[in-house]
């Protein structure tokens, strides 16, 4: 069988690479830079698992419905089903590969996280991404010894090479940025190259390594995105240089506090509006009440969190790097001092189309990560990123090997002509900015028709500028499907709300929106969520978990019911 | 106040060359990647002499001090730019390219090498953990290394290609060691197979016991070759690591296990 490519080098292609290598199936990880400075080890707070360690009857199913309540029923049913299931397992895999989750008298802890009543976020102070990175890279170079796992670090993706005949997947062209050469790699590709925060530049949490292109030339071969509106604001983050600092929800997991000045007086918010869960409610709902509170004239127009009420233990034990972060970045001691925060952008719900499988819409390529689709729907769980990566890149890693088997080996043809050019590949960093401001102006926390498609006008003037490089064109398109899934997408729900369309339209609407690009036409449609298999269809084991049913329908009719009932 | 900012530019194959371009601080906090993302944002960019130059070629990732990509001599010390504010540079900065690792275009350096040598020094577990690390703190430092290079940059005992891999392989071995201490890793491939804790590894260890010596981990001779044996105790490392891991702790953890348990069991052999 030829080998797999993974592109991308974060706990979604480390998590491929390792399936692959245990079905002793070869692949390439190929990686603009090396896994240590992936996204990824970027994540702060935590992976969810129920594995009712805390002795609050916790459950898998709980986990699930969770999930899919905090997506507002957006997300595939059968999808999160798979991933809450296997989620125990995956934690306690992760464990055997050594990785330090926090333990208090011998035994592992878990900590609270939003949207979720019970305690289930596994973590390492406030660096779990960064040791979670760890032991799966750890993991992959005994594949790489092996010979199963070939890793390309500094080779940029190009494109993906497709059948001119049927527009299946050749293989992948890929660029030594060192070097210079092109190459292209046979075989079926898994994507795994993050989210988009680069449209954004300057806006967000994440990396500058993130700058979509990838995603950007997918969607210009004729890849379908899905959901790309859902945009994450995260709650808690500060402007620093370049970038937005993410003070982790950890912080409000361990009690920290978010309030306004009233009329100079501390108003705690969230915990009057939400008595229930208050600071923890799920991030689209904390942001649009910062959003809203922020613009009060009695507020002032700052918020703080407030974290001094966290015992010296807790700063020591489960909070230092947050604390040494703020410390360094914004001057202030969070044990002594309210921090000012705001919402920031922090991640993409929505993504490559993906489907259960993590299989593409096209032929022979795969998506896990932030760069696919599946599990948040309109809104992501904190502590279900890492959950989502780790447990994605394994599916699509089965799926490609599975698919490979039957349909053999696409041999070393490379499809279309292929010439590249660096001049035309380049993104100008001003161009990058102009983009990006005029993007966040229509795709904010409160969106309306009117500036979204301001927006969307500002855009198609940028693309007629002459002189733009493909790349820059190729970026304009994404940002174009953004704007128009946000225009067509005319209800509120979990984060896109628009003020013009303030209510939740089910009926309409509780459908997954797909933006696809052929010939030069960009289309937007809307399709049904798959529903959710009866109960009895069971998940088989291969993701270390014993076999166990799903929800039934009638619970998941339940739960839907009595959140239109609280809502 | 304006800055000379001196940076030590070389295309891939020519001869490195200083080129100063001017930049004026929009604030305190910018720093010196902040300085390089603006200047490359200049169209054109020009020099101090006002001569068009190319975009500076760096890496960096996560701008948070969390990623190790932008690693650079600046003001010959070694550093994250990221890390380093111009506020407290002066009126001169000057950045050049880590001088251990090939130059590969201006300030990117190819730090291949260090993945090349984990691999070389067997840096994985050989089995499943199946207890957690006795020091979880120390498990969690060892898990912190940003892989940036910085430590071997100020190195005495290191240059590349050579047989000691220092301070960017022991920080990761320090985990691992552990987590085969528990184990009982240095038990044979038997054992490794049927798992510790059943009835068969006590016969295995009996045996051990009766021939004298443990059969080692590859990792851990790995590291009394590559890591123990090359240091020469300089402690130039000890406070330059950007993400504070304390390396004097790791180190003398890893050398418990891999080096002196070791060098027990093998005169206790002898002397049975």
């Amino acid at each position: 069988m030829e080998k797999v490519n993974i592109i991308g080098a974060g706990i979604a292609g480390l998590s491929a690479a390792i399936r692959l290598a245990r079905m002793n199936v070869q692949s390439l990880l190929i990686s603009s830079q090396a896994s240590e400075r992936a996204q990824s080890v970027l994540a702060e707070g935590g992976i969810n698992a129920a594995m009712d360690l805390m002795g609050e009857s916790d459950s898998w199913q709980e986990h699930c419905s969770d999930t899919l309540k905090g997506g507002v029923f957006l997300a595939d049913p059968n999808a999160v089903a798979g991933m809450t299931a296997a989620a125990p397992g995956l934690v306690r895999r992760l464990q055997e590969l050594g990785v330090p989750f926090q333990r208090e008298n011998g035994q592992m802890i878990q900590r609270n996280f939003g949207g979720q009543k019970k305690k289930r976020t596994a973590y390492a102070k406030s660096s779990t991404g960064k040791v979670l990175v760890n032991a799966l890279i750890d993991e992959v170079r005994k594949a790489e010894a092996a010979g199963l796992t070939k890793r390309l670090c500094h080779h940029d993706f190009v494109r993906l090479a497709l059948s001119e005949a049927d527009g299946q997947c050749l293989g992948v062209w890929i660029r030594d940025t060192y070097g210079g050469a092109c190459l292209f790699c046979p075989g079926p590709v898994i994507l795994c190259f993050g989210g988009f925060c680069g449209l954004f530049p300057g806006l967000s949490t994440g990396t500058s390594q993130n700058t979509g292109d990838a995603l950007a030339t997918v969607f210009s071969q004729g890849a379908v995105l899905a959901n790309p509106e859902f945009i994450q604001y995260h709650p808690t983050t500060a402007a620093i240089t370049g970038k937005r600092l993410l003070v982790s929800e950890a912080a409000r997991g361990e009690g920290g506090r978010l309030f306004a000045l009233r009329n100079g007086r501390k108003w705690y918010f969230m915990e009057e509006k939400y008595p229930e869960l208050g600071n923890l409610m799920p991030r689209d709902v904390i942001s649009r009440e910062m959003f809203l509170v922020s613009r009060d004239p009695a507020c002032g127009g700052e918020i703080f969190l407030d974290m001094t009420g966290l015992s010296p233990e807790t700063w020591k034990k489960k909070l230092p790097d947050l604390r040494a972060q703020i410390l360094r970045y914004l001057k202030l001691d969070p044990a002594c001092t309210p921090v000012p925060v705001s919402p920031g952008i922090h991640y993409f719900m929505g993504g490559l189309y993906a489907d259960e499988g993590h299989r593409t819409s096209i032929p022979g390529v795969y998506a896990a990560g932030e760069c696919a689709c599946q599990y948040h729907g309109a809104n992501r769980l904190g502590g279900n990123s890492m959950l989502g990566a780790l447990y994605g890149g394994g599916v699509a890693a089965e799926s490609a090997a599975a698919d490979a088997s039957v349909r053999g080996c696409a041999g070393t043809s490379v499809g279309e002509d292929f010439c590249f050019s660096e001049e035309n590949e380049t993104v100008s960093p001003a161009f990058g900015q102009r983009l990006g401001a005029i993007l966040a102006q229509g795709l904010g926390i409160v969106r309306d028709a009117q500036g979204l498609e301001g927006a969307l006008e500002g855009v198609r003037g940028l693309l007629r500028q002459p002189g733009i490089t493909q790349a820059e064109a190729r970026r304009c398109l994404l940002g174009e499907a953004v704007l128009r899934a946000a225009l067509a997408r005319k209800e509120s729900r979990g984060a896109h709300y628009r003020s013009d369309y303030p209510e939740r339209d089910d009926a309409g609407f509780r459908k997954t929106t797909l933006v696809s690009l052929r010939s030069g036409r960009m289309e937007v449609s809307f399709r049904e969520v798959p529903a959710r298999r009866e109960a009895g269809d069971k998940y088989d084991a291969r993701h270390g978990v014993s076999k166990s049913g799903i929800c039934s329908k009638s619970s998941c009719r339940e739960e839907e019911a009595g959140d239109e009932a609280s809502g | 106040m304006k800055l000379r900012a001196e940076i030590l530019r070389r295309q891939a194959g020519g001869e490195p060359y200083l080129q100063t371009f001017i930049y004026e601080p929009a604030d305190e906090a910018e720093t010196a990647a902040s300085m390089l993302t603006n200047l490359n944002a200049r169209k054109p960019l020009r020099d101090a002499d006002g001569k068009e130059a190319s975009p500076i070629r760096w890496e960096c990732s996560c701008l948070q001090k969390k990623c190790g990509a932008c690693a650079m001599r600046i003001n010959g010390v070694p550093g994250l730019a990221c890390d380093v504010k111009l506020s407290a540079c002066g009126e001169r900065i000057r950045l050049e390219p880590l001088r251990k690792f090939p130059v590969v275009a201006d300030l990117i350096v190819n730090r291949d090498i260090m993945r090349e040598n984990l691999i070389r020094m067997h840096l994985w577990l050989e089995q499943d953990a199946l207890e957690p690390a006795a020091d979880q703190e120390l498990a969690y430092d060892a898990s912190r290394c940003l892989q940036c290079g910085i430590c071997l940059e100020v190195c005495p005992n290191y240059y590349g290609g050579g047989p000691f891999t220092g301070l960017a392989a022991a920080v990761p071995a320090a985990r691992v060691l552990q987590l085969e201490k528990r184990g009982d890793g240095h038990g044979s491939e038997a054992e490794r197979k049927t798992g510790p804790g059943k009835e068969k590894p006590k016969l295995f260890g009996r045996l051990r016991a009766l021939t004298g010596e443990k059969r080692a981990l590859p990792l851990a001779r790995a590291y009394e070759k590559q890591v123990f044996e090359g240091c020469g105790k300089s402690l130039a490392c000890r406070n330059i690591c950007p993400a504070g891991i304390d390396a004097g702790r790791l180190l003398a953890s890893s050398n418990a296990v891999a080096v002196w348990k070791r060098l027990r069991s093998r005169k206790a052999g002898r002397e049975s």
